[in-house]
């Protein structure tokens, strides 16, 4: 099973706005090995080829904090959704 | 202004622990949750050890929603395309209340039940924003548009805390202090669990996997056995996966678990019905924050207090212990009219004569010991190795068994200066 067929298993609350802010200059001007786009267990990063800059789908969002933590240049500015929205583990 | 006795963020295990302890004294105490209810945003692999808190816990944990006692534990080393298992079960396991599976959206909803129930007010879906303060001491939480005041907040808010950072406890997050678990909950029947890992009806077994599942990476894999579901993960170094050449990516590591032979026979036919992920801290004693401040304690993951090693993670414990003694010493501070970090400080005293920073301390080496390729690699992949050619019985003849064994010893390098010098060290850890 793919990893995407995987999170719509799991239950979401979606809110409007992203809880995750990408600074795409730090992205194009520091980051060469782009980790984000590996770490993350929902494989949510992807890297936009047309205009160089890495989006996220915010709404499949584990909330673990991996990329938070892997993202070294300091790009990534997350913070947890707010009350009620993001996902809801059911088993935990 | 009207304060209440404490403000407690995140209502995890830690967080619901210290309201128990002290709504026990009559104290005046809100828990603020952000998901839809405890347990909601909460992840672990699933073995909660109860010996280390049965002192302190009290009827806590009277009732609680248990999967299964474990009474059978597995370890394997796997090679690339082969391992070697150990499986122990003895009766003291079965006789006592040794460890026990849990599942947290079950385990934290029910305990957030009865402390309702105790009268302490349990409000979830809110996201506590920032804290309050008056001069150099914190005096609240804001959560939204709500200001909640109290004379201590308590961060049980988990490995990330924004509360401990806001307050300037915390150190800075680095990819080397952390690991990301990955887990899946797959369904199967009761009775198929009972057969396939040789159990009674609520007994379980909890199986640890080391080597290749993280490919050779710090880290290991784990299985635990729920009433009708089994929870199947791994946890791996999140430095080692930015080192890691060529990159791989996280999620396909718990693909290619899954699709080994001896996680496949054991999961056969059930279904997904989770997936989900979580870092954990892993740098032990040395990460721990500072754990006080005025107007505010932190206590669970919130404080770094997780054991990593390697293949077994252990923070339930500790964050229950931390909640209960937290709790202790809010009720120290009112006794005393005073909730400064100067009476707060009992707080970490205490931790140290416990379990909590004393196991903490004693491990203090153990990731910096763990963390080559001796334990993640090499062993996993030789030891499997020499019992393959030991088990193989070709078409020539196989002469003596001790001297083979030397001479595939020798040659595998199990007995080179450098492993003997290893297991030498291990005992200092
Ligand atoms: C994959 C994995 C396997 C593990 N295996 C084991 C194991 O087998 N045994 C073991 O003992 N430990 C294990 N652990 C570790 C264990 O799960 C943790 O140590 C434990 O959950 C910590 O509990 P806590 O209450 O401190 O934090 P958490 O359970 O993380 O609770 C924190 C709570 O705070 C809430 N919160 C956070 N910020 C806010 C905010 N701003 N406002 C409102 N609410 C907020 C969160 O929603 C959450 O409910 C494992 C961990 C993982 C990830
Ligand atoms: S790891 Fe951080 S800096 Fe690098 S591409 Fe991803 S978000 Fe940008
Ligand atoms: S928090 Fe976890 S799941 Fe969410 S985007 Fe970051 S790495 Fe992916």
């Amino acid at each position: 099973m793919r990893v995407d067929e995987k999170l719509t298993i799991d239950a979401f609350k979606t809110d409007i706005e992203s809880h995750i802010k990408i600074n795409h200059d730090i992205c194009r001007d520091k980051c060469k090995i782009k980790y984000c786009l590996f770490i993350c267990p929902g494989h949510l990063y992807t890297l936009n080829e047309e205009n160089n800059e890495v989006v996220v789908e915010f709404a499949g969002c584990l909330e673990c904090g991996t990329c938070k933590i892997a993202c070294i240049e300091g790009a990534i500015e997350w913070i947890y959704p707010r009350g009620e929205y993001g996902v809801q583990y059911r088993y935990g | 202004m009207d304060k209440i006795d404490a403000v407690i963020v995140g209502g995890g295990l830690s967080g619901l622990s210290c309201a128990y302890k002290l709504a026990e004294k009559d104290m005046q105490v809100i828990v603020v949750e952000r998901g839809d209810f405890p347990g909601s945003k909460n992840v672990t692999g699933g073995r909660l050890y109860l010996e280390p808190i049965k002192s302190i816990v009290g009827d806590m944990l009277d009732g609680a929603p248990f999967e299964r006692k474990v009474v059978r534990e597995r370890w394997s080393l796997l090679g690339d395309d082969n391992s070697i298992s150990i499986d122990f079960t003895g009766e003291k396991f079965k006789q006592t209340n040794h460890s026990y599976t849990i599942l947290r959206a079950y385990f934290d909803r029910w305990l957030s039940e009865k402390l309702i129930e105790k009268g302490v007010y349990v409000i979830p879906k809110y996201r506590v924003d920032d804290l309050l303060w008056e001069g150099d001491t914190i005096v609240g939480v804001r959560a939204g548009e709500e200001e909640i005041y109290a004379n201590v907040v308590i961060a049980s808010d988990g490995v990330l805390s924004f509360m401990a950072e806001k307050a300037g406890l915390k150190q800075k997050m680095k990819p080397k202090n952390y690991a990301v678990g990955i887990k899946e909950v797959i369904e199967l029947s009761e009775e198929k669990i009972n057969d396939r890992f040789n159990v009674d009806v609520n007994e379980g077994c909890a199986h640890l996997f080391i080597g290749d599942v993280t490919k050779g990476m710090f880290g290991g894999g784990f299985l635990y056995t729920n009433k009708e579901t089994v929870s199947l993960g791994i946890v791996v170094g999140i430095k080692a996966l930015t080192e890691k050449t060529p990159t791989i990516e996280t999620h396909a590591l718990m693909d290619d678990f899954k699709d080994r032979y001896e996680i496949g026979r054991l999961i056969d036919g059930g279904s997904l019905v989770e997936y989900s992920a979580h870092i954990i801290p892993e740098a032990g004693y040395n990460g721990i924050s500072k754990l006080y401040g005025n107007g505010i304690i932190v206590t669970g993951d919130a404080a770094g207090f997780a054991l990593n090693m390697g293949v077994t993670v252990r923070g339930m414990e500790f964050a229950i212990a931390s909640g209960i003694i937290a709790a202790e010493s809010v009720i120290k501070a009112k006794e005393a009219e005073d909730y400064s970090e100067k009476t707060l400080a009992c707080y970490e005293s205490k931790l140290r004569e416990t379990f909590v920073l004393k196991d903490l301390y004693t491990c203090k080496d153990i990731s910096a010991f763990l963390d080559n390729d001796s334990f993640f690699s090499f062993y996993p992949n030789s030891f499997p190795d020499l019992v393959e050619k030991i088990m193989w019985f070709g078409e020539e003849p196989k002469g003596r068994i001790g001297k083979y064994l030397w001479n595939e010893m020798k040659a595998s390098g199990l007995l080179s200066f450098k492993r003997l010098k290893e297991l030498y060290t291990f005992k200092n850890v």
